[in-house]
């Protein structure tokens, strides 16, 4: 095995292209994108300098086993899929994926769920169609190392009109630390399809000097009419970074409903955007979060209304303890022509230590006179009329603070659209929350 | 045990302010007490001090219950020893659920290892919202959040009934309750007198004591209980207003504390 890849650029890319037999194309795309990323800079997140973070340990190429049954899968990984039901399920693990279900039926109806791997290879004209088209690579030095490096990764396509009712879960798992980790998501939600896709993110890395980079990528587009509801829990050990850009497209009438618990253990930049194009589109974006330790953490939400009668809704909250620090930036931009939009966000954090930091940053960016745009935002320890009340009733103060702080992520958690996660959300809220 | 609560030289002040001048009141198990009084009077304020809202600081007096010492305890120590507020202006909590507020209030009386079951907690919550004329989907919103006045007046009295206090002090509960809602209130305040269980009812107005009996009424001015009569006080009160009160007892402004 070598060592971890820490410089890189367009020979690293494409070798790495060639060890997987990709086609031309695709090793040419991953060249240039390495080639990139030796020339392009870092996102500078708002207020939270990148300086310390461990950004340039791409790790190497660690294929997990695959399976051809659930059982099959380790242990570690089977502990964390909430149901195990025949549900779809795609699971990665380190750098490749290792197992997917999709049932007959789910088939015969012209659903795709692979890899996305596999997606490049045997799905190429929408894979070229769709992947990294709203995350461009040339973003910022993030991206172009994610569109150079990105393994396993998910595809999911739902054709026209096809209605699914069950949840499709992804699990996305990493316990090797040198492993290269950069999974990709590719939702493509024909006209008029509606599903839900619960995606979970985690890791078991153990004592490590190593440092994981979850580089990762989530892609949605939802054609006219389409409803997609995208929950994802991610929860990796403090030694690991998580990058998580996600991206959603709305043509006319879509939907889509996010659904984050930003829950990672150590530092992490997540970006989570509804692109609303079509006119009568909506988002709903929820995310919750919980900073423990040191951890730093750079939480943003963003709406860009490009429709007519687009409506964005985004909630961010977050529970900040110990010496963590939040930078939660939420921006609503409505661009000239989006009359009717309607624009708004709300930022709470909760503070249980003098010493952690939130900072709710809500920006409006409104270019156009006929629409409705707002925002809240507060940042607060916990309400001692709230304890009073509580305690009131015979509830002790721990007690009386737990429900508060529980409740506080509530609203998020309970519309997380499978039972198991949420019960397994639960666990680690009361993990964090201690 | 008969309920006794006692309250003597009570005096409490607010941000150095003193409110309570020097209460004494005695209420025993199955007496329905109440207190009326102007605004400004220092009723609300008695309610809360009692509670051990930490706003409010006691600076002399005593008070048990059934012999216990009441100031030392924490609020929700007073809680578990069998006081309950019903109050003026309960909080909102987002994402605490009135079931999962409830059964953790019951549970918390109740003590490690003898926590209630999940069914008989729903059927004994369903009962009562069901006798409080609640919507039963109340069980499962946040608590109060978004539940208008009267809502918010009927679930103080459906966690009376559930947590079956000895001493209830209700604290401006007729505030804001149309008339049905206040027979409703009054019903289950009712429902809950018993030999065992004494009441302390805060009002400044006389029609909450038509549908609830008091056995005492107390005028409260400037911080004091200035008079005390049987039902017949509050009657008078309804049809006179309280200017004879200060009229005989030499008072021109009942407030107290006020800036």
């Amino acid at each position: 095995m070598s060592t971890p890849t820490t410089s890189f650029g367009r020979e690293a890319a494409a070798a790495i292209s060639r060890s997987k037999n990709e086609p031309a194309w695709l090793v040419a795309s991953r060249e240039e994108a390495g080639q990139l990323a030796t020339e392009i800079n870092l996102p500078k997140p708002e207020k939270l300098p990148l300086t310390r973070w461990t950004l340039d340990q791409y790790g190497t190429n660690r294929p997990g086993q695959n399976v051809s049954s659930i059982s099959d899968l380790p242990a570690v990984i089977t502990a964390l899929l909430p149901e195990q039901s025949g549900g779809a399920l795609i699971v990665q693990h380190n750098s490749s994926v290792v197992f997917t279900q999709l049932s007959e039926e789910l088939k015969a109806q012209g659903v795709i769920l692979t890899s996305l791997e596999d997606a490049a290879r045997n799905h190429e004209e929408l894979f070229r169609k769709y992947f990294m088209t709203d995350y461009a690579k040339e973003e910022h030095k993030l991206a172009a190392v994610h569109a150079a490096l990105w393994n396993g990764g998910v595809f999911l396509y739902v054709p026209r009109n096809v209605v699914i009712d069950a949840p499709i879960q992804a699990l996305l798992f990493a316990d090797d630390a040198e492993a290269t980790f950069m999974p990709h998501v590719l939702v493509v939600a024909e006209t008029n399809s509606r599903f839900s896709f619960v995606e979970q993110v985690a890791s078991n890395l153990g004592e490590t000097s190593a440092t994981l980079l979850h580089n990762s990528a989530v892609e949605v587009f939802a054609k006219a009419g389409s409803f997609v509801q995208y929950a994802a829990v991610h929860q990796l050990d403090a030694s690991a970074i998580d990058i998580s850009y996600r991206r959603a497209v709305l043509d006319n009438d879509a939907r889509i409903e996010w659904i984050i618990g930003d829950l990672h253990n150590g530092n992490s930049i997540t970006d989570t955007k509804s692109v609303l194009k079509g006119n009568g589109s909506t988002s709903d974006s929820k995310i919750i979060s919980i900073g423990t330790g040191s951890q730093r953490m750079s939480l943003t939400t963003q709406a860009v209304h490009f429709g007519r009668s687009t409506e964005s809704d985004m909630i961010t909250r977050a529970v900040m303890k110990e010496e963590a620090t939040a930078i939660i930036n939420g921006i609503t931009k409505i661009e000239k022509g989006a009359t009717k939009a309607n624009g708004q966000q709300t930022e709470k954090v909760l503070m249980l230590s003098p010493k952690a930091r939130g900072d709710a940053n809500p920006i409006l960016l409104i270019d156009e006179d006929d629409v409705k745009a707002g925002h809240a935002a507060s940042v607060g320890q916990v309400n001692a009329d709230q304890v009073y009340y509580l305690m009131s009733r015979g509830i002790s103060r721990k007690e009386a603070e737990r429900l508060i702080i529980h409740g506080f992520l509530d609203p998020v958690v309970s519309e997380i659209p499978l039972e198991g996660l949420r019960e397994q959300l639960h666990r680690i809220l009361e993990r964090k929350l201690g | 045990m008969s309920t006794q609560f006692e309250i003597q030289g009570l005096k409490s002040s607010i941000e150095g302010k003193e409110i309570l001048k020097g209460i004494d009141l005695q209420i025993k198990g199955g007496e329905v007490h109440a207190i009326m009084g102007p605004n400004g009077t220092g009723k609300s304020t008695l309610a809360s001090a009692l509670m051990g809202h930490p706003k409010y600081e006691v600076t002399d007096g005593s008070v048990t219950l059934n012999g216990e010492d009441v100031l030392e305890m924490g609020v929700d120590e007073r809680a578990r020893a069998g006081l309950f507020l019903a109050m003026q202006y309960p909080s909102e909590i987002t994402g605490v659920t009135n079931a999962d507020f409830l059964r953790s209030a019951i549970n918390a009386r109740r003590g490690e290892g003898n926590e209630i079951s999940l069914i008989k907690f729903v059927r004994q919550m369903e009962g009562k919202m069901k006798e409080l004329e609640m919507n039963p989907e109340f069980m499962h919103r946040y608590l109060n959040e978004g539940f208008s006045g009267g809502e918010k007046k009927r679930n103080e009295i459906l966690q009376m009934m559930l947590l079956e206090p000895k001493l209830v002090i209700l604290d401006e509960i007729d505030s804001g309750l149309d008339i049905d809602a206040l027979r409703i209130v009054a019903e289950g305040v009712n429902a809950m007198r018993s030999e065992d269980r004494g009441f302390l009812i805060i009002t400044h107005y006389q029609r909450l004591l038509n549908y609830i009996t008091p056995d005492f009424v107390h005028v409260m001015m400037q911080g004091r209980i200035v008079k005390s009569g049987g039902p017949e006080l509050a009657h008078r009160l309804e049809a006179e207003g309280y200017d004879w009160v200060k009229e005989e007892l030499g008072i021109v402004d009942e407030t107290v504390g006020q800036a």
